[in-house]
């Protein structure tokens, strides 16, 4: 047992040692310069910092504006509803000059932060005012674009890089079915599934086939919904119904739901996946063999830009929409294209950038 | 001889004192030893301890020299900004100590009649969305019957939700943990429904509607504090468990169920009434836990509203010895780690999982408080041990 003490003791002391000379390398936090450098801060959603969507596509941007604009950048984590609130007041004693929230379940407390501090530039991901409904209060509960003009939403097309996926699908399938659900049926999830759906019809249109898609119907209004953002389980179940009806490609617009997709995919070999948000083929990279490609919502590239321009000055607030055109959104290189695939691809591309191809 | 000499005064109290230390010591030294090796894991993640912890306490009771400025700017200017902002960070730790406490309170009443009730999660959601509902469809009301018609709304709700795995078990003998999990999913998936059908505000977002300010728990400052009546209540409610289970007729049937079902069984009391009236309690306490978060924080609810204050809750009745007042002390200390943490995060990068790890480790070391005993050369005390649940089909 003295031994134990000895042991515990060394362990003890080499931790204050340690930790007198350790390197915070992978610290997020970085010391407070006398300089007075644009201080960043993300709070995220309760999807986490590792969510390989969009709270991790906005600390992507985060992290590129440190190194290229020598920012200094930082995220604080949500676990719980009652910390959104919590974790902008950190930032603001910190005096962060701007602020960058993720996800509409921030969207009443970054409201109601901007609106008591007209100061701090405010960026909101997936979000934009107003929002004011017939029973909102302005300030408490929802935020109207001229009571906070210090909060930029950063809003996306979607559905052209959708569309776009729509298209490789439709190309891709052998068994003339594809497939997609989503979380639940808000606005930013169903438009991944619209611009989907347009995206195959035009397919069919232009080569006269006739791929069915699954799991959303625009003219519904509705589809395949897991009612969750988290539940891998649910990922699988619906990827095994979907491959049952006869899919062989299917893109889950639900967060870390589709990885259940994927991974059941990969162990039945009977589909491919196409990825939402970001490159799954790198953020999720042990289920590279059955991506197809992935919508690339670029909120990392929304997020730069806005913080650029807070250093330089230009920002102001509103609403960013991203779009192909100006980089916000994009579609990851589909695994085994035909050269002729990819030039329709680029063809499309053109198409909808100058609005000769609807995507409606 | 001495069994034949009547124990004197002086050794009752001593050794009724040495058991309360034995009490204290064994938790205390478990969430010192949970520091120690939260430092380590510190240390391995690259970052600095001292860095860390001082963030940590500095975010959980805030800063003294502030405090102490800031009275002074109050008492020479009056102004009070700096003062709310020096005691911010101690009142948050008390906010997130309040659903803490009620959960906590939850499980411990369970415990002490043999019972483990997992639901708490479940009864919390099902509370928080009744009060919400309470908090949003009635309108016009004042406050003094506004709010306490939210909190029994989220009790009742949360209670029902617990009656019925003790009602499953008293009369089919369908083991509560079994159910009370099953129970969590309903309330999980059923919460998911209601957030994007019934319950659903106007506009696209999955959350309920805000609920009225008559439904609010007054809060004592202005924003961004958040403190409100609920720390109180919660209180107000460890005690009022305290004298039912100490000190009415019915908390003794409990705890004799609790301690010995057979023999309380023998001596007349009735085990169904008994497992069907502790669930309910045990749910309505999670069931407050909910209302103090959605009427005093929240005001509305949305998906992933609870961070597991429900499974939390079992830890803290460990901690706190199934009795009251220990739950208390036991979800004030989680309460002013979860709130630091966020100060930890950002001040000293440390992901605020560290605080998971750390409360594990308190909880390993309480649970199995031999290692704790063993590490510190502690001789244990004939003590009678709390019975925590029972086997299977019981």
């Amino acid at each position: 047992m003295k031994k134990f003490y000895s042991i515990l003791a060394i362990l003890v002391i080499a931790s204050m040692a340690l930790s007198a000379c350790g390197t915070p390398a992978a610290a997020p936090a970085t010391e407070a310069p006398a300089a007075a450098k644009l201080k960043v801060g993300e709070v995220t959603d309760m999807g986490g910092i590792d969510d390989k969507s969009f709270n991790a596509g906005a600390y992507a941007g985060v992290e590129k504006a440190v190194a290229d604009l020598g920012v200094d950048g930082k995220y604080l984590e949500s676990t719980q509803q009652s910390d959104y609130a919590k974790n902008i007041q950190q930032l603001l004693t910190e005096k962060t000059d701007l602020i960058v929230t993720v996800g509409f379940l921030l969207g009443v407390d970054t409201a109601v932060a901007a609106k008591a501090n007209p100061d701090t530039k405010f960026a909101i991901v997936d979000y934009a005012y107003p929002d004011c409904g017939p029973d909102g209060v302005e300030g408490q509960t929802c935020g109207s674009a001229s009571e906070i003009p210090n909060v930029l939403g950063l809003t996306f097309q979607t559905d052209e890089a959708a569309f776009l996926a729509g298209y490789a699908a439709a190309a891709s399938t052998t068994t003339g079915k594809v497939a997609t659900f989503g979380g639940i049926n808000i606005p930013t999830v169903s438009i991944f599934m619209k611009g989907f759906e347009a995206g195959v019809k035009y397919y069919n249109a232009q080569k006269g086939t006739n791929v069915e898609v699954l799991g959303w119907d625009t003219a519904a209004n509705d589809g395949s919904f897991t009612g969750n953002f988290d539940s891998t389980d649910d990922g699988r179940s619906f990827a095994e119904s979907f491959v049952q009806e006869g899919a062989d490609i299917i893109m889950p617009v639900a967060g870390p739901v589709g990885l259940g997709s994927a991974a059941y995919c990969q162990e039945s070999k009977s589909c491919k996946i196409i990825g939402v948000d970001v490159d799954w083929t790198v953020s999720a990279s042990e289920y590279k063999d059955v991506i197809l490609t992935s919508v690339l919502k670029n909120v990392n590239v929304a997020v730069f830009d806005t913080i650029k321009a807070a250093q330089d000055g230009s920002f102001k607030g509103g609403v960013y929409v991203g779009t192909l055109s100006n980089g916000g959104l994009g579609l990851a290189p589909v695994a085994g294209a035909s050269d002729e695939l990819k030039g329709e691809l680029d063809t499309v591309t053109k198409g909808i950038i100058d609005g000769s191809i609807a995507v409606k | 001889m001495s069994a034949t000499v009547p124990p004197s005064k002086k050794t009752e109290t001593k050794k009724a004192g040495a058991a309360l230390g034995q009490a204290l010591l064994v938790p205390s030294l478990a969430v010192v030893t949970g520091l120690l090796i939260g430092a380590i894991v510190i240390v391995a993640s690259g970052a600095s301890v001292t860095k860390a912890y001082g963030a940590l306490f500095a975010g959980s009771f805030g800063n003294p020299i502030n405090f102490f400025s800031a009275l002074q700017v109050l008492f020479s200017s009056g102004d009070s900004a700096p003062l709310l902002k020096a005691i911010y960070p101690f009142t948050e730790s008390l906010v997130t100590a309040t659903p803490y406490i009620f959960a906590g309170l939850s499980v411990a009443v369970g415990f002490r009649c043999g019972l483990f009730n997992i639901g708490a999660e479940g009864q919390f959601f099902v509370g928080a969305l009744c009060s919400a509902f309470v908090g949003y469809s009635l309108k016009g009301l004042p406050m003094l019957i506004h709010l306490p018609l939210a909190l029994l709304g989220g009790a009742l709700g949360g209670g029902i939700w617990g009656m019925i795995p003790g009602y499953l078990k008293a009369r089919f003998g369908a083991h509560e943990v079994v159910n009370t999990i099953m129970m969590n999913w309903i309330a999980f998936k059923f919460s998911d429904w209601l957030l994007n059908g019934p319950m659903k505000a106007s506009g696209f977002r999955p959350v309920t509607p805000n609920i009225e300010a008559s439904a609010e728990l007054p809060r004592f400052f202005a924003d961004p504090l958040r403190f409100n009546l609920g720390f109180f209540l919660a209180l107000l409610f460890a005690y009022l468990v305290y004298w039912f289970l100490f000190k009415t007729t019915l908390g003794f049937e409990i705890r004799s169920v609790g301690a010995n079902p057979d023999a309380a069984k023998y001596a007349g009391m009735n085990i169904i009434k008994n497992f069907v009236l502790v669930m309910a309690i045990s749910g309505g306490l999670a069931g407050l836990a909910g209302s103090a978060q959605v009427l005093g924080v929240d005001h509305w609810v949305g998906q992933g509203f609870s961070a597991g204050y429900g499974f939390d809750a079992i830890a803290l009745a460990l901690l706190g010895k199934s009795h009251p007042f220990g739950v208390v002390l036991a979800a004030l200390l989680f309460g002013f780690l979860r709130s630091g943490a966020t100060n930890m995060q950002s001040m000293a990068g440390i992901p605020i999982d560290i605080i998971s790890i750390i409360q594990g480790l308190i909880i390993v070391f309480i649970a199995a408080p031999d290692i704790i005993r063993w590490l510190y050369r502690i001789r244990s005390l004939k003590t009678e041990e709390t019975v925590l649940t029972r086997g299977w089909g019981k």
